[in-house]
């Protein structure tokens, strides 16, 4: 159901109301994962390996049992065994066995920071002091750290037990968890016919998704053998079957409560703490609470994939796009998904090229277990392909737009994967960025400080996926409207869905009150993450008000005893279409009705948004005495569908080219050979402050999507993908030479110049 | 006829060309008909009476939320694609 109302029609969608929890926030009353203390609360610690790559052979818990303070110890042996059962099909995917040993190590040990022990005690300190008494026989093996060691023929096996899936093959004593492949047309005489084939390859280094509040597990294992788990997590009923899988309980034993949450950017969807949290609590007959610090945060909690990706483009001399190819080998960390298939989808996925054939390994190494990181695997391909585009430009001699208007991916055009497109805005996007001020304006190729500056550009997609929600409303007796959701408020959710109700019901956004609330208290909402929440979630407000409407209507009529068909709803007045005499407001409806609370429930599972693409121009100036890059203009061009709080929009389009900068520039896993992370702290893994960039500017182009009532598309991970490449290309565009792999630092720039 | 297009994988492993015309009322009596032709097709598709979780079916370019109940009224194509995690 999707019924179109005109722009020119909206009251609530496109303003700027201050956000619902905007207070609570800035006050510090907001209550966060670790904020949470129940009575009778004891702590707990976690031990962790200290090697990348070993056999547990024997763990000796006897020392750490009979210390003063310490109520329970476990094991992965008090965890139940669970088997290579897949799970769902969308944020939480591998198989349940995995699952479990990523929270706590069985028999092998996968990366540095993987849990083998825990226990739970009067407070912390003891706590940390018991773990260091547990004495962990290990045999240590060789670890495999990226993907060419990992796809080496005499490579160390990480799972000796586990067969890999190649192209349908079962493969035994492989890394390469999944080999797949994507072929469209014929792609080798579509090369054959093309009159420049260009082709590179580029490296990227693992990064995290950096979110300021560590992952926390609050949990309390009942009498009634009931567990209630009190997280930061993108997704409750996530968390809860999670949680429910690797205790082997029915999720109707496990209650979630989601507390405010610090960030998540796809990184808090798996669960770390909250089994074992649950586990010590049912050993201790005690609520247990577990916080990592950032260093665990760093070692054990799942980043974005590095990797290798290749790609080649062949054009004709027109510079129409025949044929592409790439090769895709991202590192899954520990145990597998690396996010291949959305790596594949997204590759070639801002052109038009009739011939395809994309191949892509997701590759098992001793880091920790990748996590979703927004649009996890489309910033990797995005490097080798706006590479590309950019090489091939120059060799024409094309405009960089113009190229890339002449190949642009349209509705119909028919993807990588194989269906086609619906509406999209990427062209749309393309010819803002060509009347942009930004791309209008002239650089300077030098400061007259010596440094030299370059301008980049890159596009970006993300698919935006839809799935569950629900949404509860309940009419109170001022008029005002509680919503109940389930959707964990990362970036200022709350308020785009309570606009969402409000247009519909004729109010103001401040006098609908949203609450994220508990897994027991709204139904199944799948994770906010995705670009899914304003999406599927507003839809689902949507319908919720529809429906609440509904209700007034009908209760309205019985008040003035005269037909449903007769009544009139808008902008929050209830009238007769016939006797003018008989109208009221929302709150003396609500005041009056005698006919019982107004409520109505409303629910969705919707398909994938058709979409959202970015585009990103960025100039730089580099220094040549110390190598270091300043980001001096920074714009970025997004197709949003309908931004329904803008400010909220801009934000989003300006976080994630800040984390993207950061991945250009800065940030990675600094590993030793040994597998160890050597900056895992803010003091060494360096993300990009206020200080280090300029304002970025955003411009919103709003191609509604098709299948939503307010053409809202989803918004917060295209932003990601387009500033590695773009910077990279300007890099190129500075100093005449490209860098092709991440992080473009300071040191790479000086050795290249050096080199030059 | 409903042209339909499998995974790479599952074409190589049937000998199958890129694109199969099949019929069915909905797509469990697609991948019914499917399975007929080629046979042992439909374990590569369908666990415990269900779409494995690792497999999408997108309909016209709309991926289906209701798996093998889905009617398959006036539909041209359907892609049977790897499921896509995300985040």
């Amino acid at each position: 159901m999707v019924s179109k109302v005109k722009k020119s029609e909206y009251k609530v969608i496109g303003t700027r109301p201050i956000r619902h929890d905007g207070y609570d926030k800035v006050t510090g009353r907001a209550q966060y994962g670790a904020d949470i203390k129940l009575p009778g609360m004891i702590y707990g610690a976690v031990l962790r390996s200290p090697h990348a790559h070993a056999k547990i052979k024997n763990i000796d818990t006897s020392k750490a049992e009979n210390m003063n303070g310490v109520f329970a110890v476990m094991t992965a042996k008090d965890l139940p065994r669970l088997t290579d059962k897949q799970r769902g099909n969308s944020e939480e995917s591998g198989s349940e066995k995995h699952l479990s040993e990523n929270v706590m190590a069985l028999d092998k040990v996968l990366y540095k920071g993987h849990v083998v022990a825990a226990v739970s005690a009067n407070d912390v300190n003891t706590a940390r002091e018991a773990i260091k008494k547990i004495i962990v026989d290990y045999e240590v093996l060789k670890p495999v750290i990226n993907v060419d060691q990992a796809m080496d023929k005499d490579a160390p096996i990480l799972h000796e037990d586990f067969i890999g899936d190649h192209l349908g093959k079962k493969v035994k004593n492989t890394n390469i968890a999944t080999y797949n492949r994507y072929k469209i047309g014929n792609v080798d005489d579509a090369f054959k016919k093309c009159d420049l084939v260009v082709e590179k390859e580029v490296e990227l280094q693992t990064v995290h998704q950096g979110y300021i509040e560590p992952h926390s597990g609050t949990a309390i294992w009942d009498e009634d053998d009931r567990v209630k788990v009190w997280t930061s997590t993108q997704g409750s009923f996530t968390n809860r079957d999670s949680v429910s899988k690797v205790l082997s309980l029915d999720v109707s034993r496990v209650k979630v409560t989601p507390m405010e949450i610090g960030g998540g950017f796809g990184g808090k969807i798996p669960v770390y703490l909250e089994p074992i949290a649950a586990v010590l609590s049912k050993k201790s007959r005690r609520p247990v609470q577990l916080v990592m610090s950032r260093t665990d945060v760093f070692d054990a909690s799942g980043p974005a994939p590095g990797g290798k990706v290749i790609v080649k483009i062949g054009v004709d001399k027109n510079g129409k796009m025949l044929a592409g190819y790439a090769d895709i080998r991202l590192e899954a960390g520990g145990y597998p998904e690396a996010f291949i298939e959305a790596a594949a989808k997204c590759v070639f996925s801002c052109y038009n090229i009739p011939s395809m054939d994309i191949e892509a390994y997701d590759v098992l190494v001793n880091k920790p277990s990748s996590a979703p990181y927004r649009a996890p695997g489309s910033p990797q391909v995005a490097f080798a392909t706006e590479t590309v585009v950019d090489e091939i430009c120059k060799k024409l001699d094309m405009d960089l737009i113009d190229f890339r208007l002449l190949n642009v991916a349209e509705k119909g055009t028919r993807t990588a994967l194989g269906p086609k497109y619906r509406k999209i805005g990427l062209k749309e996007v393309l010819e803002a960025a060509k009347k942009s001020d930004h791309w209008n304006s002239k650089l300077e190729k030098k400061s007259g400080n010596g440094k030299v500056r370059g301008r980049g550009i890159a596009s970006g997609y993300w698919f935006n996926i839809g799935e569950k929600s629900a949404v509860n409303l309940s009419l109170n007796m001022d008029g005002t409207v509680i919503l109940t959701e389930g959707s964990t408020d990362i970036g200022g959710s709350r308020a785009s869905i309570a606009m969402q109700a409000a247009e519909v019901l004729g109010i103001n956004a401040e006098s609908v009150r949203p609450s994220v609330v508990d897994t027991d208290s709204i139904g199944h909402t799948d994770v906010t993450g995705g670009s899914r929440t304003t999406y599927a979630t507003g839809y689902a407000a949507y319908k919720a008000a529809h429906m609440l409407i509904d209700e007034i209507t009908s209760k309205a009529a019985k008040i003035w005893d005269i037909s449903e068909d007769d009544i009139k709803y808008k902008d929050g007045i209830i009238s007769s279409r016939t006797d003018s005499e008989l109208n009221m407001t929302l709150r003396e409806f609500a005041d009056q009705n005698p006919f019982g609370p107004v409520v109505s429930s409303a629910s969705v599972d919707l398909e994938e948004a058709a979409g959202g693409f970015g585009t990103h121009i960025v100039d730089l100036e580099i220094d040549p005495e110390t190598g270091k890059t300043d980001v001096i203009r920074y714009t970025v061009l997004q197709d949003v569908g309908k931004a329904i709080h803008p400010s909220y929009v801009e934000g989003q389009l300006q976080g994630g080219a800040t984390q993207g900068i950061g991945w250009a520039l800065n940030e990675e896993y600094f590993m030793s050979d040994d597998g160890k992370m050597l900056n895992s702290s803010y003091l060494d893994y360096r993300m990009p402050i206020a200080l280090d960039l300029p304002m970025i500017e955003t411009v919103l182009i709003e191609v509604p999507s098709e299948d939503h009532p307010f053409g809202v598309r989803g918004v917060g991970e295209t932003p990601i993908c387009p500033p590695v490449p773009a910077i990279s290309n300007a890099v190129n565009d500075a100093i005449g030479t490209r860098i092709l792999s991440t992080p473009i630092k300071a040191s790479k720039i000086l050795n290249t110049l050096k080199s030059m | 006829m409903i042209k339909v297009f499998l995974p790479y994988k599952t074409r190589k492993l049937f000998d199958l060309p890129v694109e199969i015309d099949a019929e069915g009322n909905n797509l469990r009596n697609l991948i019914e008909f499917l399975d007929i032709k080629y046979p042992g097709l439909k374990q590569e598709l369908v666990d415990d009476e269900k779409l494995k979780p690792t497999i999408s079916a997108v309909i016209d370019g709309r991926t289906t939320r209701l798996g093998l109940i889905q009617k398959l009224d006036k539909v041209s194509e359907i892609h049977f694609l790897p499921s896509i995690a995300g985040g």
